[in-house]
């Protein structure tokens, strides 16, 4: 019940939406929409433990063997909690931004929350598919029709590079439904049907299905379409992208890749934590040299999302878990600073770094609210990413792979370069001197107080109180962990 | 039955209740509020370490857990402090120092706005909060927790006036200095977690788990954890950031320098010294990089002319001293140079700010001079420093430098005689300020030497205190061989700190020691008066030169480390990213379109063409059919 | 008769049509040659189900008789490609007072 709501609140709003030409109205009909499904998914909050009204099924194309089938579990509810807590977000953040047609420009930002909801309800893989799909679209239009100059060019990229993806993802759904018994889509005839490959067929289903998540989450080298993506996007669309939908491609490979192919997944491990690393390291280090604040948190997001993609393939309870809280907090402080660069570029009609500074002195609340996302940035211990971060280095190092030290190292160094690009950044932006461009800047207004104070009470909150965000998904980490331990045990054994 | 000390989460509650008013309401709250909030949390703060130390001195430890900050599959993290003597001493060192810091500071910034006031003061509770943090947390994670907080609060502080770009990059140089740092430390934490699967002291010191440590895993674990020390305790090859750090306000140095920050290392080696008894090469390392850093910020120090820059190297080099005494397994002796010297940094610090203060802002000694008779009570208690710094008994620094002396000697006479030479070069270094600031003529402008003025009392009165300290701040600690029992310090400390039954040496060879320092710092003493009694700047050159620009170490670490790393950034950014990375996903793409617009020529609209194209399939679809499928 | 004279024959028709399809320009002649080409296979049509015929009579008195009967569907076929053709031809020649097809290369455009 409670999945089928968080599914068609945004959904049914979402289309009703489009009818609404009333600017003013619609801005508040896709904030009350979007308060009433962050009220449903707390709401799945309390029925966790009574798992009773957290799913449900019924015939979809029972021709094919494919059913509407949505279930809440730990893992789902904490994306979903994430999704539903970014939408009021934004919505609040943007609620001074104009857009033309804001019609359209509401009603596809909740379709976009509604295909979202989806992927990380769904448990059948045609439905997530089709969810998938339904959220990649309305992003297409709203980057296409309200981005910035080169948006034509720039969604065209962004939609073709994850389009092949997602084909090559429904390849392997395909092949995979061919070599399930009963002809079904349910993700426990997957799971079942996982199990029975030989190591070559693992290997091409999970080559199949990773490049889609790779291209969603993104890891390094099928980054590039993201930087230009978020530059150009409008930033509303930008927060949702940044903050919600790459979490879909590690959310893919949790729930979909490791339990269907642990085998090759686990093979393939030592090729790619390296290569997350070097994509850590690498966008860093590019993240160190841009102007434009939006590209600095593009990079800086490849760089957390290889920590992220770094930490799965750690493959042990530490390191999922910390992946796991990471996504939460990641999304949370990347929106953060996201309202940050959007209200900068409203205010100033600029991002250029070599164009601001003192900001501190003309908008003294923005300044607090920036440093403190920034310091959630760079994992300080008491905000939220510290607890994901320290998880997942310590899964790093604990992990069986051979060069676990170097490993650890290597990304280690990424804390100092994040630290150096995120204070550079607020250093340029928000200390110095004012110049004409800053000077005459007024602080910020109370929408954007009460969006920048929930990010800040979350990171907060999260930092200091992990613990029952980490209770959330524990269970859902235990299961894949152990998947993993059974492949490892005979590895281990000859010591 | 409870506790009695129960309540003692209020003593970094109550800062942290401090660094909240004060920063939510620096708005709206009035300049005495603040200093009243800012200054009152700490004071009782101050009180209630002062009773916890009691209960300490009195047996009464205390390990209170709150809850599970991080519960992972077999990895439990709890929010737990620890309180015993090494800690509550450290509380003590902290709120007290802390308090007279806060004080002073309530007259010191009083010319800032009022918003800017509740800054200030804000980050300087947050700053004794995450220390206090620090010293209180019952394992290496909530340590960290305190450590990673200093590191902020000095970034916050140090580029306090924000405005200035040069300070801003100062506190950032702070902040990523000290996160390589960190680096190593979070890395020694994870190695533990995977021998050990914890991280609480009680555990990990446990001497069941420790025999489960190959003498490797402690040998790098040490090693990573002394790196984290370097970088927050400001040791080669980190130490760069905490001269840079005097862009602060000077309280704030005090701050840093004194109570807060730079002793985390010292503590953090001496919480964990059990480990490090474990490990000879560590100790090795420990003891030669805190003798190095020692010599080479004293030869810096030799040169400076900023007031401020000279203390803080005298800092790095009284640093280097400490980590001399964990290297040779003194530990008592180090902690009791982090107490004594933190009452006379604390009061030079303050001191030269009281001198700043008075000369409108001037920091640079070339331009002061004679000033001894217009800032009496800084220029007494800045001797009193100065003399407790250099090491003459009975001031405080001398007792904690001859323990370290005397362990350097019982290691290695050339350890000693090194140690000796720097501690010689401290006193004439020091020296050199203090006549130059306060004796000869003044060499400033008119306008400054009409404004010269003795500081008011809330700056003077923690000058006097300190001052007291610094005369008397070391008797806790008397050697055995002046008198028996007098070494309180060390059989305070024994349940934490174990003695080893280490080589003792025949008292005639300590009074021999100690005499011989002596000696030889009253002559530096007296060379450096009659060199600079009348100081005349000049131009430094050769050696000197070298000197003033602190050895290039600066420029070196530029030209090595981060011009090859913003070079790479650019390289990767504006030539890799653009033409490798996003070329291949481009060069798809444009192969699709090159081969359509290849394909497309195929069309010419030439009906014969099409015709032809036609038969020559056909001829090809039965050449296939006929003779190669069989 | 052997069948054989019939194949070559029709080889031979088929192959000049192909050739004059191919190298001529007029429209009218390659018509021809089309039409060559068509009854080239007509030929080849009826001559098989002639021999099939005089093979099978003995067992199906009807063999070989749709055979003759796919003959009259390509000849109703070409009759009506050519009318349609032929009125190309002609809009052809109205417009362009040619019946050259190189240059009717619009497509290519």
């Amino acid at each position: 019940m409670i999945a089928v709501l968080l599914i068609l609140v945004p959904l049914l709003t979402g289309f009703a939406s489009f009818f609404i030409k009333n600017e003013k109205t619609v801005r508040s009909w896709a904030l009350f929409s979007s308060l009433v499904t962050l009220g449903v998914s707390l709401t799945g909050l309390i029925w966790l433990k009574d798992p009773k009204y957290l799913s449900h099924t019924c015939e979809w194309l029972p021709a094919l063997g494919s059913s509407f089938s949505v279930k809440l579990d730990g893992l789902g509810l904490l994306l979903t909690l994430l999704n539903a807590i970014s939408f009021p977000v934004i919505f609040i953040a943007t609620w001074n931004t104009p857009y033309r047609k804001a019609n359209n420009f509401f009603a596809l930002m909740l379709l976009g929350q509604a295909g979202m909801m989806g992927v990380f309800l769904a448990m059948d893989a045609l439905l997530f598919y089709f969810f998938w799909e339904l959220a990649l679209i309305p992003m297409y239009f709203l980057c296409s029709q309200w981005g910035g100059e080169k948006r034509i060019a720039v969604t065209f990229k962004f939609f073709i590079y994850t389009f092949v993806g997602s084909l090559l993802m429904l390849i392997g759904i395909l092949y995979l439904y061919n070599k399930t018994t009963s002809h079904s889509f349910s993700i426990q005839a997957f799971y079942d049907a996982g199990a029975t490959l030989s190591a070559k067929q693992q290997n091409l289903v999970f080559w199949l299905m990773f490049i889609a998540f790779a291209i969603k989450m993104p890891i390094f080298p099928l980054h590039t379409w993201q930087p230009d993506t978020y530059e150009q996007a409008p930033t509303a669309t930008t927060m949702a992208l940044s903050g919600v939908m790459v979490k879909m491609g590690v959310f893919g490979v949790l729930r979909w890749l490791f339990p269907i192919v642990s085998g090759a997944a686990f093979q393939w491990g030592d090729f790619l934590t390296p290569l997350s690393i070097i994509g850590m390291i690498y966008a860093s280090l590019i993240a160190l040299r841009q102007d434009d604040m939006k590209r600095l948190i593009a990079y800086s997001s490849i760089a957390h999302i290889g920590l992220l993609s770094a930490g799965l393939f750690t493959q042990n309870t530490s390191g999922l878990q910390g992946v796991m809280i990471q996504m939460f907090s990641h999304g949370i402080n990347i929106i953060g600073l996201w309202i940050v660069v959007e209200w900068i570029e409203r205010k100033t009609g600029t991002r250029k770094l070599s164009q601001l500074g003192g900001l501190a002195q003309t908008a003294p609340s923005l300044a607090v609210f920036f440093v403190i996302i920034a310091l959630a940035n760079i994992a300080l211990p008491l905000t939220n990413a510290f607890v994901g971060e320290f998880l997942i280095f310590n899964g790093i190092l604990s992990s069986y792979t051979q060069y676990y030290l170097w490993f650890t190292v290597m990304a280690g160094i990424c804390i100092i370069l994040g630290a150096a690009y995120t204070l550079r950044m607020v250093r340029k932006a928000a200390y110095g001197n004012t110049n004409e461009i800053t000077g005459a800047v007024t602080d910020i207004s109370l929408s954007e107080k009460v969006a920048l104070g929930i990010i800040v009470l979350l990171i907060f909150c999260i930092g200091v109180f992990p613990q029952p965000m980490l209770d959330l998904t524990s269970g859902v980490t235990e299961s894949i962990a152990n998947k993993f331990e059974v492949i490892r045990y005979p590895v281990v054994m000859p010591k | 039955m409870q506790n009695a000390l129960q309540i003692v989460y209020l003593i970094p509650l109550l800062p942290l209740i401090g660094f909240l008013i004060n920063g939510l309401g620096r708005n709206y709250l009035s300049k005495p509020v603040i200093s009243l909030v800012g200054c009152g949390t700490i004071l009782a703060s101050f009180i209630l370490s002062i009773w916890v130390f009691i209960q300490v001195r009195g047996g009464n430890t205390f390990d209170p857990h709150y809850f599970n900050f991080i519960s992972v599959g077999k990895l439990v993290i709890p929010f737990a402090f620890k309180i015993d003597q090494l800690s509550s001493l450290f509380l003590l060192i902290i709120t007290g120092v802390g308090f007279l810091i806060h004080v002073y500071s309530t007259s010191y910034m009083h010319e800032e706005k009022p918003e800017h006031f509740g800054r200030y003061f804000s980050y300087l509770n947050l700053f004794v909060f995450s220390m206090l943090l620090l010293v209180m947390g019952a394992n290496f994670v909530i340590l960290f927790i305190g450590w990673e907080g200093v590191g902020l609060c000095s970034y916050l502080l140090i580029g306090y006036w924000f405005k200035n770009t040069a300070y801003n990059k100062a506190a950032s140089k702070a902040f990523i200095m000290n996160r390589i740092g960190d680096l190593a430390f979070l890395i020694a934490i994870f190695w533990l977690i995977a021998k050990l699967g914890t991280v609480s002291f009680s555990e990990v010191f446990a001497a069941t788990n420790l025999a489960k440590l190959k003498t490797l895993d402690i040998t790098v674990i040490t090693i990573l954890l002394f790196i984290g020390a370097t970088g927050k305790s400001a040791q080669i090859p980190l130490y760069t950031w905490l001269p840079d750090a005097m862009a602060g306000p000077t309280p704030v140095s005090a701050l840093i320098h004194a109570a807060t920050m730079v002793t985390a290392g010292i503590y953090m080696i001496a919480r964990s010294n059990v480990l490090y008894s474990m490990s000879h090469i560590t100790m090795d390392i420990v003891a030669y990089t805190g003798l190095a850093t020692a010599l080479l910020a004293a030869t810096i120090a030799l040169k400076q002319n900023d007031i401020k820059k000279v203390l803080a190297y005298s800092t790095v080099s009284q640093l280097g001293f400490m980590f001399l005494a964990l290297g040779t397994g003194a530990y008592v002796a180090a902690v009791f140079h982090v107490m004594t010297h933190a009452f006379f940094k604390a009061l030079l610090f303050l001191g030269s700010g009281s001198v700043i203060h008075a000369m409108s802002g001037e920091q640079d000694i070339r331009y002061m001079g004679g000033l001894s008779k217009k800032l009496k009570i800084t220029f007494i208690t800045f001797l009193i420093g100065c003399i407790a710094i250099a090491g003459i008994p009975p001031f405080s620094g001398f007792f904690s430098k001859d323990a370290i002396l005397l362990s350097a000697y019982i290691k290695s006479p050339v350890l000693y005689g090194i140690a000796l030479f720097t501690a010689m070069l401290t006193a004439f270094y020091m020296f050199r300020l203090f006549f130059i600031t306060f004796t000869g003529s003044f060499r400033g402008t008119e306008e400054q030497k009409h404004h010269l003025h003795e500081s008011p009392a809330a700056m003077t009165i923690p000058l006097v205190i300190l001052a007291v300290l610094s005369i008397i701040g070391g008797l806790v600690g008397v050697p055995e061989a002046i008198m028996h029992g007098g070494d309180k310090l060390t059989a305070f400390l024994s349940p934490v700190i174990a003695q080893h039954a280490e080589h003792t040496v025949a008292h005639s060879t300590e009074y021999m020691l100690m005499g011989l320092s002596t000696g030889l710092v009253i002559v530096m003493i007296i060379a450096a008066w009659f060199i600079f009694r009348n100081y005349q700047a000049k131009e430094a050159t050769g050696l000197g030169k070298v000197l003033e620009n602190k050895w290039y170490v600066d420029e070196i670490y530029d030209t090595l480390i981060v011009k090859p790393l913003k070079k790479l950034g650019s390289f990767l950014n504006d030539i890799f990213e653009k033409n490798v990375v996003d070329g291949m996903v481009n060069g798809v793409g444009k192969l699709v379109n090159y081969g359509s617009r290849q394909m497309r020529l195929l069309q010419s609209g030439q009906v014969g063409a099409y015709v032809l194209l036609m038969v020559l399939s056909m001829v090809v679809f039965f050449v296939i059919q006929f003779f190669i499928r069989k | 008769m052997p069948i054989n004279y019939y194949i070559f024959l029709a080889l031979a028709l088929f192959s000049i049509g192909v050739a004059g399809v191919l190298t001529r320009r007029n429209a009218i002649i390659i018509f021809m040659c089309i039409e060559l080409m068509l009854n080239a296979v007509n030929l080849l049509l009826v001559a098989f189900s002639k021999m099939h015929h005089l093979q099978m009579a003995t067992t199906n008195a009807v063999a070989g008789t749709d055979g003759q009967l796919f003959v009259f569907f390509i000849m109703v076929v070409a009759a009506a490609e050519v009318s349609v053709g032929l009125a190309i031809i002609v809009m052809m020649y109205r417009n362009i007072h040619s019946v050259d097809v190189n240059f009717l290369n619009r497509l290519k455009h």
